[in-house]
């Protein structure tokens, strides 16, 4: 262990690997990581590994945009191999609303350089074969989506943050962070005080906790959510399959898995009890094979669950908090977190050294809750 | 055992990627497990675990006990996603 530091960032998920190598990177120095589990322990290592630039706001587009061009050099300037696979996000409409705010998220996504387009069943069943297009009203396509191992992109961002001189520690937990008027003193672990006057909260699902640590009220909570994998079978179909009338997402991964999960927002665990359900995985099955028939005869061989930290609009909250100076967070990112890691790390590491909020992120701090200016995303599952 | 050696069959894992990951510090079943898949096939690491927990204990000069093992989770054998959708009997 280490008595001071420069920085300490709390959470060794991929937000807070990110942060630390583009800290790094930018020659800061006395960087510390503090994670209670191992790296990757946490929602980091259980998301679904997809990455969709689709999105319904111009926010979140613009931070799926970017994160997506980092990802496309991502496995080189990390020199590890994160596999990443752009086969594209093909999502369904079953209803005329939804193909309204598809039309209306083409448009946006258009604007902003995302090459999305509006499909007919039909030619969703080009892209998909084995899809069963009964029902479905329309799709929209956008072939630079895909997804990306996140067990392996976390551990990919620790390591070459290690190479630039961040300490991790693992097994080693902030339990509470000092304070003086609005000042940061340092944090206190399980192995001792770290001082530092600047803290970054990149907890996931226990943000909320790292904010108590420190007298704040961080608007945030965590929602357990299920997912499973099957035993990989011979390449079926390629993109990501979606929608969020009917509640689904799955894919087939490189590997030849198949990943997939549904939210159930109403009757979710609040908290962080992990336990999974039969209930999901019988859900889950009819879902998957309603869609794709051929997947009857696959096997699920396991599933697991995760948190998706909620914030009041389900979108981040980024940047330094207005009643402590030099509180950095990066949190609330409700189920996108993974996806959004490569961009949210560099503009919060510049937002640390340039001492001002970037203008991509701007609208995204806590104060905006206070203001009344939420984001509402109308495409999330 | 030699590097060539096949430690999880599922997933087609040598001995020698296990080691080399071993070598860079990541010691914990679920480290092992994470990177190299090692466990992470339809036998859900039931062949495998005992191996891999005795080659790790041995590279670390350490008593099999004192090796973290990874999450065990359901189901305990893999289901047809058929079955489970209630569309075909067993």
């Amino acid at each position: 262990m280490t008595d001071k530091a420069d920085i300490v960032i709390i959470g060794g998920g991929v937000q807070g690997c990110s942060i630390a190598y583009n800290l790094a990177k930018k020659g800061q120095k006395n960087i510390v990581i503090l994670e209670k589990g191992l790296v990757s322990s946490g929602s980091s290592g259980r998301c679904g590994a997809g990455i969709r630039q689709q999105f319904g706001t111009e926010m979140n587009c613009i931070l799926a945009r970017e994160s997506m061009r980092i990802f496309e050099q991502l496995s080189d300037e990390l020199e590890y191999d994160i596999e990443l696979n752009q086969k594209g996000y093909l999502i369904l409409a079953y209803t005329e609303k939804e193909v309204t705010q598809f039309k209306k998220n083409i448009e946006l996504q258009h604007s902003l350089g995302i090459p999305s387009r509006l499909l007919t069943p039909e030619q969703a069943r080009e892209v998909v074969p084995a899809l069963n297009i009964e029902e479905v009203q329309a799709a929209t396509f956008c072939p630079t989506d895909g997804n990306v191992n996140p067990l392996l992109t976390t551990v990919a961002y620790a390591e070459a943050a290690q190479r630039l001189g961040v300490k991790i520690f693992q097994h080693t937990e902030a339990q509470k962070i000092d304070t003086r008027k609005d000042k940061i003193l340092g944090v206190l672990t399980n192995y001792g005080m770290i001082k530092t006057d600047t803290v970054v909260n990149a907890a996931g699902g226990y943000a909320r906790e790292v904010g108590e640590m420190a007298g704040l009220d961080i608007p945030v909570y965590p929602q357990r959510h299920q997912i499973m994998v099957t035993e990989p079978i011979d390449p079926l179909w390629e993109p990501m399959l979606m929608s969020f009338s009917r509640n689904f997402y799955f894919q087939q991964l490189p590997h030849g898995s198949i990943v997939g999960g549904y939210g159930d927002p109403e009757n979710e665990i609040i908290g962080h009890d992990l336990e999974t359900s039969w209930q999901f995985a019988v859900t889950m099955a009819k879902k998957m094979t309603d869609l794709i028939p051929a997947l009857k005869d696959v096997r699920v061989v396991r599933q697991w669950s995760g948190s998706y930290t909620m914030s009041p609009d389900s979108q981040p909250i980024l940047g330094e908090h207005s009643h402590l100076n030099r509180y950095f967070m990066s949190l609330g990112f409700s189920g996108h977190g993974f996806m959004l890691a490569p961009f949210t790390g560099k503009v919060i590491a510049e937002c640390i050294l340039e001492g001002k909020t970037p203008l991509s992120i701007e609208k995204l701090d806590i104060a905006r809750f206070e203001r009344g200016e939420l984001i509402l995303e109308p495409s999330v599952v | 055992m030699d590097d060539n050696t096949i430690i999880c069959r599922c997933e087609d894992i040598t001995w020698g990627e296990i080691r080399k990951q071993l070598d860079k510090g990541y010691t914990t079943l679920d480290e092992i497990k994470r990177i190299t898949r090692a466990g992470m096939g339809p036998c859900q690491g039931k062949t495998c675990r005992r191996v891999l927990v005795h080659a790790i204990a041995r590279y670390l000069n350490k008593k099999v006990e004192e090796v973290s093992l990874s999450t065990f989770r359901p189901p305990t054998k893999p289901i047809l996603l058929g079955i489970l959708a209630g569309e075909k009997n067993d």
